[in-house]
């Protein structure tokens, strides 16, 4: 019997839970006209959760035998992903009242990826990271094919449900090996039985690269990103949004924790692997975006690129380089939210483009998005004084600190790169030729999001100290 | 008053040069002319106190670089030398300034113009009150940039800007002499200070270093180098082919930098470093011949140029020559005494040419001129002035300075001092020739310019008169004035530490006890040329013609100046026009460009379409790739750490 304090810990998952339940049943009674209505619920939701989440004590508290951990790390991720899985909900609303996709199951379904996703942040455990992994990953599979009349669509989530089971048996065949040669599950335990080891058995090394591979396929990292470009591009665009924000910023938060916390003492071993992961992450994410004239499938491989450029704080290993990837993804989420609603803003008398020619002229038909978008792009580019490039420069500053130099210079040299793809966005809409002019106006949610997005972008760097401070301090709670 | 006299000009072209337009023409010229003239007014009250007080100061204005051991301050040393030069480089900019005004009272562009020869006197000031080697060098680089400017003042015509890119060009080449005289210096004394260097001169003579398996004279080379520096500035043979292509520039330009000032900087480098020419008897024959050669040469080529400015420049590098070989033969007080009154002269020869171009309607060519002197007589006597003090006639100034080099020329009694005597005798000759050349086809005969030029034909106004007659002035009176001061009995007192010469060197003294002959020489020389001018251009004009048919050969060999440009356009210009785009056709753009930019692009874009066709679509294809990543990572991860322990 888990004693009250353990509940209180899970609070905010409980809470979620249990609201998407009630929704649920709402739902089911109301139908889908009530679809708008449970959205801005599952919104206030969010929002409740997120006020659960603050007012929880700060310091670590474990529970569920110790299969569940809050800490100042967990509530600094947990903020992010509720804020990136409501705001994909209220970019979404739109999206599916004019496609037609509008039912109640879909904030539902958000609802629940989100608790997977929380779950994540909080697992302490092997077990408990696989079931949050899982109530995470079914819960977007059936989101990714929502849009159940479009064949890209389906396509799109049995290609991301085949991909993900393979990558779930890999996860899992990882543990199994893990708990096999160290005797425990949980993280800690896990830490203690390596306590004094310099070096990995064999069997251990298998278990953490399969354990690898599982967690990289949620990140999209390279070699296990191949998901990615066809998913994004035959998602909803609202789901894209959704599927490059909260799941990216939790699983690489799970991540961290899953090789830091258990596998501490042999972090030389494991570093090998992210760095590898990381560079042909970012070399991707900068060369294979080059060609692409699909914004969304450019969006994937910039979210590949951008997946890279956080596992390198991973690579680092130290308080520093989790410091680096909290901004790193804080940023992240900032520019990728405000970019997919500009986005879902190109729709057209015909319906919705997604070319990057379709950009052409943005700067003379509507000059307020365009201008958004170019700071999304130099930031993204990593152009200071945006927040992009402080994101790249804690992470770099880690690898640095670090001594890992070639992973630093090839990261910089593949930024330069992939600057290329996110300048000929801006190119296109200043300096071509206009074609036809995007259905106008914006919705208010929209406009709300894009300006709160680049303001929080183009304003970075005024508030950059206190940031890392508290991004210091939830680093702190996960490398000892 | 120092800093004034330095920083006032500075003062003037930083506010004209960006805000002239907003000023406006009046305000920006009253700025420039009344900072220069303060500044001129300064200098005489410097010339005052340290040349003819005997007080030299040196003024700290800032520490400039400090680099290890090397540690360079910025300060104004004003010794008798640099006395000298301010009161020349002042005045006469004070002069042109004045007359500029009026001028270039046509130019849409005045602000800018006035503010380049602010710019231009602030640079060479610097030059002249520079206390180590680097600030010359700042000064050096400073007048070349401003002349550069100046010469392409009009940067819509080509010929402008052709001579603009040739003026810069040839005096990199003695630029880089002096860079590397420089470098010299700070590699065999630590310091680049001139009290430093020069203390420690003596103990350096006669050493060598090894460079390329040759031993070197530490001192010659070192004054060699700074020569080559002085050689391009100064237009010397064969650095001089600038010298006539600058007559582009407007005439109050070629007066200023191409007569009195800057090309005097090379004879003002040579007699600061006196400390170290005396030193190196080699390299003050080197200069002797260089110095004598150019008289020679360019007298010459004077002889028959058609274009009034070119024959006045041709005239200069003679001029400049005979102060060169007056250092060579160890005579610095005489060189920078014919520096001063040459200043005054040729100034007032090109202003006074100005003033006949501006009469004739910006007609250069003196075969399209003529008759005129009864209309704007006032230029014409100035001028007479003027070229009666080149052609060095008793009382007027050249006669002082030009007497004296050569007779001290004859008297240094070396084969490069005969050597120098005959040229520049012969060169007087020459330059008499010319000098009245140029007045009789200028101002006498029947007009041959056409009825609508000379309808408009017309005396300066006051601006431009004025400074004429004061340089008038100067040319007749500067030389018996300070005769004694510069070069004779009180010349010892008079430059005090600020010019070198070694105890057994008394060429000052020598030069007054040469036989008779010699005395009168130069004078007979000077109305040997004016009577053959008027032989051959009042009473018989047609002579000139039929010499020049007769001796076809040499008359073309004289109008292409000794065929330098094209013996240059052939040794230097074709083959490095030849390498340059060699190197830009093939070596940028094939090898650079080729395996660089483009090719690191070309290969971006190549592997970005390969990156993307890994991605096919198909599912299988995707869930290999992810188990070959597995195995691939196992495998890497096994064996960069060496395997399982």
């Amino acid at each position: 019997m888990a004693n009250p304090h353990d509940y209180a810990t899970a609070a905010p998952e409980i809470f979620l839970a249990l609201a998407a339940m009630a929704l649920l049943m709402l739902g089911v009674f109301r139908g889908n006209r009530s679809t708008r209505s449970l959205c801005w619920l599952a919104v206030a939701s969010f929002a409740i959760a997120l006020l659960l989440v603050f007012q929880a004590p700060a310091e670590r508290s474990v529970s569920f035998a110790g299969m569940y951990v809050a800490d100042s790390f967990t509530a600094f991720v947990k903020a992010m992903v509720l804020i990136a899985s409501g705001a994909g909900l209220i970019m979404s609303m739109g999206y599916i009242r004019d496609e037609g996709m509008a039912r109640f199951e879909y904030p539902v379904l958000f609802m629940l990826a989100t608790l997977g996703m929380m779950m994540m942040v909080s697992a302490n455990d092997l077990i408990a990271l696989y079931m949050g992994i899982e109530l995470q990953s079914l819960a977007l599979y059936v989101i990714a094919a929502f849009q159940r009349d479009s064949l890209r669509s389906t396509e799109a989530g049995l290609k991301y449900f085949v991909l993900g089971a393979l990558s779930s048996g890999m996860l899992l065949y990882g543990c199994s090996l893990i708990y096999g040669f160290t005797g425990a599950t949980g993280f800690d335990a896990i830490a203690v039985a390596l306590k004094g080891q310099e070096h990995a058995g064999i069997g251990l090394i298998v278990g953490i690269v399969f354990l690898c591979a599982g967690l990289a396929f949620k990140v999209s990292a390279v070699p296990f990103h191949m998901w990615t470009p066809d998913v994004y591009e035959g998602a909803p665009t609202p789901v894209t949004a959704f599927f490059a924000v909260a799941p990216k910023i939790a699983a690489l938060a799970l991540f961290m924790r899953a090789l830091i916390v258990p596998f501490l003492a042999i972090s030389a071993d494991w570093q090998q692997i992210i760095i590898v992961i990381s560079i042909a992450s970012m070399l991707l994410g900068a060369f294979a975006a080059i060609w692409q004239d699909n914004i969304k499938r450019l969006m994937a491989y910039s979210s590949i690129g951008h997946v890279g450029y956080a596992l390198i704080g991973l690579a680092a290993g130290s308080t520093e380089g989790v410091r680096g990837v909290l901004v790193y993804l804080a940023i992240y989420l900032a520019m990728n939210v405000g970019t997919f609603a500009c986005i879902l803003c190109m729709r057209r008398k015909t319906g919705m483009v997604e070319g990057v020619s379709d950009l052409a002229g943005l700067s003379k038909s509507n000059p307020m998005m365009a201008l958004a978008l170019a700071i999304f792009m130099f930031s993204m580019a990593g152009i200071p004084p945006l927040g992009g490039f402080f994101g790249k420069f804690y992470v770099f500053i880690a690898a640095m600190n670090a001594e890992l130099y070639a992973l630093a210079v090839i990261g910089v040299l593949a930024s330069v790169v992939g600057a290329f793809y996110y300048l000929r966005i801006i190119k296109v809409m200043y300096f071509d030729e206009p074609g036809e002019p995007f259905e106008g106006p914006m919705s208010v949610e929209m406009r709300a999001i894009i300006g709160l997005c680049s303001i929080v972008v183009v304003f970075f760097a005024f508030y950059t100290a206190p940031f890392v401070a508290s991004a210091e301090v939830a680093a702190a709670a996960l490398v000892p | 008053m120092y800093h004034a006299i330095v920083f006032l000009p500075l003062l003037a072209f930083l506010i004209v040069g960006p805000l002239g337009r907003m000023l406006g023409d009046g305000p920006s010229q009253w700025i420039t002319c009344g900072a220069v003239i303060i500044s001129a007014l300064l200098s005489l009250l410097a010339f005052w106190q340290v040349a003819l007080g005997g007080q030299p100061v040196r003024v700290e204005v800032a520490s400039w670089i400090v680099s290890g051991t090397f540690d360079v301050s910025w300060a104004l040393r004003i010794d008798q030398l640099t006395a000298v030069m301010l009161v020349v480089v002042n005045g006469v900019s004070a002069l042109v300034h004045v007359y500029s005004v009026g001028y270039m009272a046509h130019d849409p562009h005045k602000p800018r113009f006035m503010a380049y020869l602010s710019l231009f006197t602030f640079a060479m000031l610097m030059l002249v009150t520079s206390d180590n080697f680097l600030q010359m060098y700042f000064g050096w680089e400073g007048v070349g940039l401003a002349s550069y400017l100046l010469i392409g003042f009009w940067y819509h015509r080509p010929a402008a800007n052709a001579a603009a890119i040739k003026a810069f060009l040839v005096n990199r080449v003695g630029d880089f002499g002096f860079g590397l005289g420089i470098m010299a210096t700070f590699m065999v004394f630590g310091s680049v200070d001139f009290d430093t260097v020069f203390a420690a001169t003596p103990g350096q003579a006669g050493k060598t270093f090894h460079f390329l398996s040759w031993d070197w004279d530490v001192m010659t080379t070192i004054c060699i180098l700074l020569f080559i520096g002085a050689m391009g500035k100064s237009a010397q043979v064969p650095l001089h082919t600038w010298l006539p292509d600058a007559m582009e520039g407007p005439t109050p330009v070629s007066a200023l930098i191409h007569a009195a000032t800057m090309v005097t900087a090379g004879v003002f480098l040579v007699a600061r470093c006196s400390p170290m020419f005396e030193y190196s008897p080699t390299a003050l024959v080197v200069v002797t011949i260089v110095g004598a050669s150019t008289a020679f040469f360019a007298a010459t080529v004077g002889l028959v140029q058609n274009d009034i400015k070119r024959v006045i420049a041709y005239s200069t590098c003679s001029q400049l020559g005979y102060m060169f070989f007056a250092l060579g033969i160890g005579a610095y007080p005489l060189a920078i005494f014919h520096l001063f009154t040459h200043a005054f002269f040729k100034a007032l020869l090109f202003l006074g040419s100005g003033s006949v171009i501006h009469a004739m309607s910006d007609e250069q060519d003196m075969r399209r001129m003529g008759g005129i002197f009864t209309i704007i007589p006032q230029t014409y006597g100035l001028m007479w002035i003027g070229s009666i003090a080149l052609i060095a006639l008793p009382p007027f100034a050249g006669y002082f300075s030009k007497d004296a080099i050569l007779e001290s020329a004859f008297a240094a009694h070396t084969g490069a001092g005969d050597f120098a005597f005959w040229l520049g005798l012969a060169a007087a000759v020459m330059t008499a020739f010319y000098s009245c050349r140029l007045m009789f086809m200028t101002f006498h005969g029947k007009p041959r310019a056409s009825q609508e030029v000379m309808s408009h034909t017309h005396e300066a106004p006051p601006s431009m008169l004025i400074p004429l007659y004061f340089l008038a002035a100067g040319s007749f009176g500067a030389g018996f004035l300070f005769d004694d001061y510069f070069i004779g009995d009180g010349h010892a007192a008079f430059w005090g530490q600020s010019i070198v010469m070694l105890p057994d060197n008394a060429i000052l003294e020598a030069l007054h006890h040469v036989p008779a002959w010699v005395k009168y020489a130069p004078v007979a020389a000077g109305i040997v040329g004016i009577l053959m001018a008027w032989q051959f251009y009042i009473r018989r004009r047609d002579i000139p013609a039929n010499l020049a048919k007769v001796h076809a050969e040499a008359y073309r060999f004289l109008l292409n100046k000794w065929y330098f440009d094209e013996l240059f356009e052939l040794i230097f210009v074709r083959p490095a026009k030849w390498l340059g785009r060699m190197l830009w056709k093939t070596g940028d753009g094939r090898i650079i460009d080729g395996f660089g930019p483009d090719g690191i692009a070309a290969s971006v874009l190549n592997l970005a379409r390969r990156a993307s066709a890994l991605q096919s679509g198909y599912l299988y294809h995707y869930a290999f790739a992810m188990l070959i990543g597995v195995a691939a990572l196992v495998t890497w991860y096994y064996t960069s750490t060496g395997g399982g322990h």
